[in-house]
């Protein structure tokens, strides 16, 4: 059953992420990086690891892709755009060859290693016991990696508020006043 | 499934202890299927009870001619609006378009998969017999419970979005824009205010939280009354009811985010609108009034465990159509305020002054001591904010044309 539903799962992800990049309309694509999470979180129940799922749904399909959608639909950019002009000269033979070659990467080190496909060992089997997955993770998360834990924390922070400094138009006195959201579309 | 004591796939309902056969997969069927025909029923009869009551507010008689009391009153609209004509704006994205009503409809749906709605949490787990077999009164129990909540919550924005975006016209795109700013913000409210019970439960499972509580142990004095009011008011957000309902607000957005929608898609809308405010409420009666926990006055044993949950459903549900029939609806900016300035940071201090209370508690310390120790602690980081916040106030009056501030 478990092979059933991984290979299920692998389809919707495959599927999803090709509509990512393959669908002209943004808002699409969107709607297909959604897919591939959801597929994501199935294959992480599959793996016994049901706080990873709920995480996966919560943060990103509940979270960052709403984010995306709002700023398409605050920007009114989900209109075609041309895509037979590069952005950047030489753009899509680079990312080409770059993906390519993370691919083959990834496939030798699993091809060579004697680690192994990813699995349910590699998720829960260091921290296996009769605790649920959520207290394995917390477990690990507040004593051996806190440092890096609270480091990733306050980098966020940190470019949070950088991204607001910086986003800030500088102020003048004339269009003070007027709200940025009141002109959309 | 595997050698290791824990959740199985299927959760942690002692149905599946014993491995799944014939009978565990029709016991499961049986509680899906009762639990999808039961919330159709008390989204028909919420709907009905709403007007109901909303016109005795409001000296009117409301609903009168269907059925005793109009009773059947969302029957017949129902049936009218399952023989109206489909429309499909010609400008609208039309597979997001029809897609949209499903995705609201959907999570609404798989929420109320985790509510235990009865068993004897009394001394026992809140396990019932059901042909003679040992289970939880609640469709799953996932490891993740309380999680799914949150989840199906962050994806029931998508039905709200796409809808309005899809229609391909101005309305319904503002109110979607607002709806996604919305109910994003008060996710988080929402999920800060249910850590303090997640502390005190010390379990994600909806049946231990339940069960934490039993012998009138629950959450809303455990955690000081202040999570639940902050939760109370993030799942009106959060379900888009009055006071907070912007996204639909008639006078401003000609109808809201589905303007454009007619005949069944409309009425879908609604049936996951109505259902989200019953299972939200179900939640907050999980989660902090002790679910079917009470005084057990009758001689079946499970009997009064539903009786109670659903005297304590019916108060909040009470609640939500009295707020409509009360309050005015917020301005747009009051209602971003009230979420990012004084619901999270509420939580959140909140969180910190149960946690310092607890910690103190288990190392022996004095608790009152930590406690003022902790405000003392967010006192000093409130007054550096506001003294940063002065400052740059200040910067910018003196040099309007300058730089960043």
């Amino acid at each position: 059953m478990e092979t059933a539903v991984f290979i299920v799962c692998a389809a919707i992800v495959l599927a999803g992420a090709l509509g990512v990049v393959l669908v002209r309309n943004p808002v699409h694509a969107a709607l297909s990086l959604v897919g591939t999470l959801f597929g994501m979180a199935v294959l992480f129940l599959n793996l016994e690891a049901h706080f990873l799922a709920a995480v996966q749904i919560i943060v990103y399909a509940g979270a960052i892709v709403v984010l995306f959608l709002f700023v398409i639909m605050l920007l009114g950019v989900d209109r075609l755009e041309d895509l037979s002009v590069e952005p950047i000269t030489g753009q899509r033979a680079l990312a080409a060859i770059v993906g390519l070659g993370t691919f083959g990467l990834a496939a030798a080190f699993l091809a060579t290693s004697d680690i192994g496909v990813p699995g349910q060992e590699a998720l829960t089997g260091p921290v296996a016991g009769q605790y649920s997955n959520l207290r394995q993770i917390a477990d690990v998360l507040f004593t051996d990696y806190v440092y890096a834990f609270e480091a990733t924390a306050a980098l966020l922070t940190i470019s949070v508020v950088g991204a607001v400094v910086m986003s800030r138009r500088m102020v003048r006195s004339h269009d003070a006043a007027e709200p940025e959201t009141a002109k959309d579309d | 499934m595997s050698a290791v004591v824990g959740p199985s796939v299927f959760g942690l309902d002692p149905l599946y202890i014993g491995g799944v056969g014939l009978a565990e997969v029709l016991i499961t069927l049986l509680k899906v299927g009762a639990a999808f025909a039961l919330l159709l029923m008390a989204v028909m009869l919420m709907i009905w009870f709403e007007r109901k009551l909303i016109s005795d507010m409001q000296n009117r008689i409301g609903p009168n001619l269907a059925g005793p009391f109009g009773i059947f009153q969302t029957l017949a609209d129902g049936i009218k609006l399952f023989f109206k004509e489909d429309l499909i704006p010609e400008r609208s994205d039309r597979l997001v378009f029809k897609l949209a009503p499903f995705l609201s409809l959907v999570p609404a749906f798989l929420v109320f998969a985790v509510v235990p709605v009865g068993g004897d949490f009394d001394g026992s787990d809140g396990r019932v017999s059901l042909f003679g077999h040992e289970t939880f009164l609640q469709v799953s129990d996932p490891p993740v419970g309380i999680l799914l909540v949150l989840a199906m919550s962050s994806v029931a924005v998508y039905g709200v979005m796409l809808a309005g975006w899809s229609s391909g016209s101005k309305y319904p795109l503002l109110a979607s824009v607002r709806a996604s700013a919305q109910m994003v913000s008060y996710e988080a409210a929402l999920g800060l205010s249910l850590v303090a019970v997640l502390l005190k439960s010390g379990s994600l499972s909806t049946n231990q939280i339940v069960a934490e509580q039993s012998m009138w142990n629950w959450n809303l004095w455990v955690t000081w009354v202040v999570p639940m009011v902050v939760f109370l008011i993030a799942a009106t957000a959060e379900l888009n009811r009055p006071p907070f309902d912007l996204v639909e607000a008639e006078q401003e957005l000609v109808g809201g985010f589905h303007t454009e929608y007619s005949s069944i898609r409309f009425a879908l809308f609604f049936l996951a609108e109505f259902m989200n405010t019953i299972t939200m409420s179900a939640i907050i009666v999980t989660l902090f009034l002790g679910g079917p926990n009470g005084p057990d006055f009758t001689t079946v044993g499970w009997l009064s465990g539903l009786l109670w949950f659903f005297v304590k459903l019916m108060l909040f549900l009470f609640a939500f159509v009295w707020l409509r029939a009360t309050l005015p609806r917020f301005r747009y900016d009051q209602l971003m305020d009230l979420g990012w300035k004084l619901l999270i940071p509420l939580s959140l201090g909140w969180l910190l002054v149960l946690a310092s209370y607890d910690i103190a508690g288990d190392r022996g310390w004095n608790r009152a001591a930590a406690v003022i120790a902790m405000l003392a602690v967010m006192a000093a980081l409130a007054g550096l904010l506001a003294l940063a916040l002065r400052a740059a106030r200040q910067r910018r009056e003196l040099d309007p044309q300058g730089g960043f501030a």
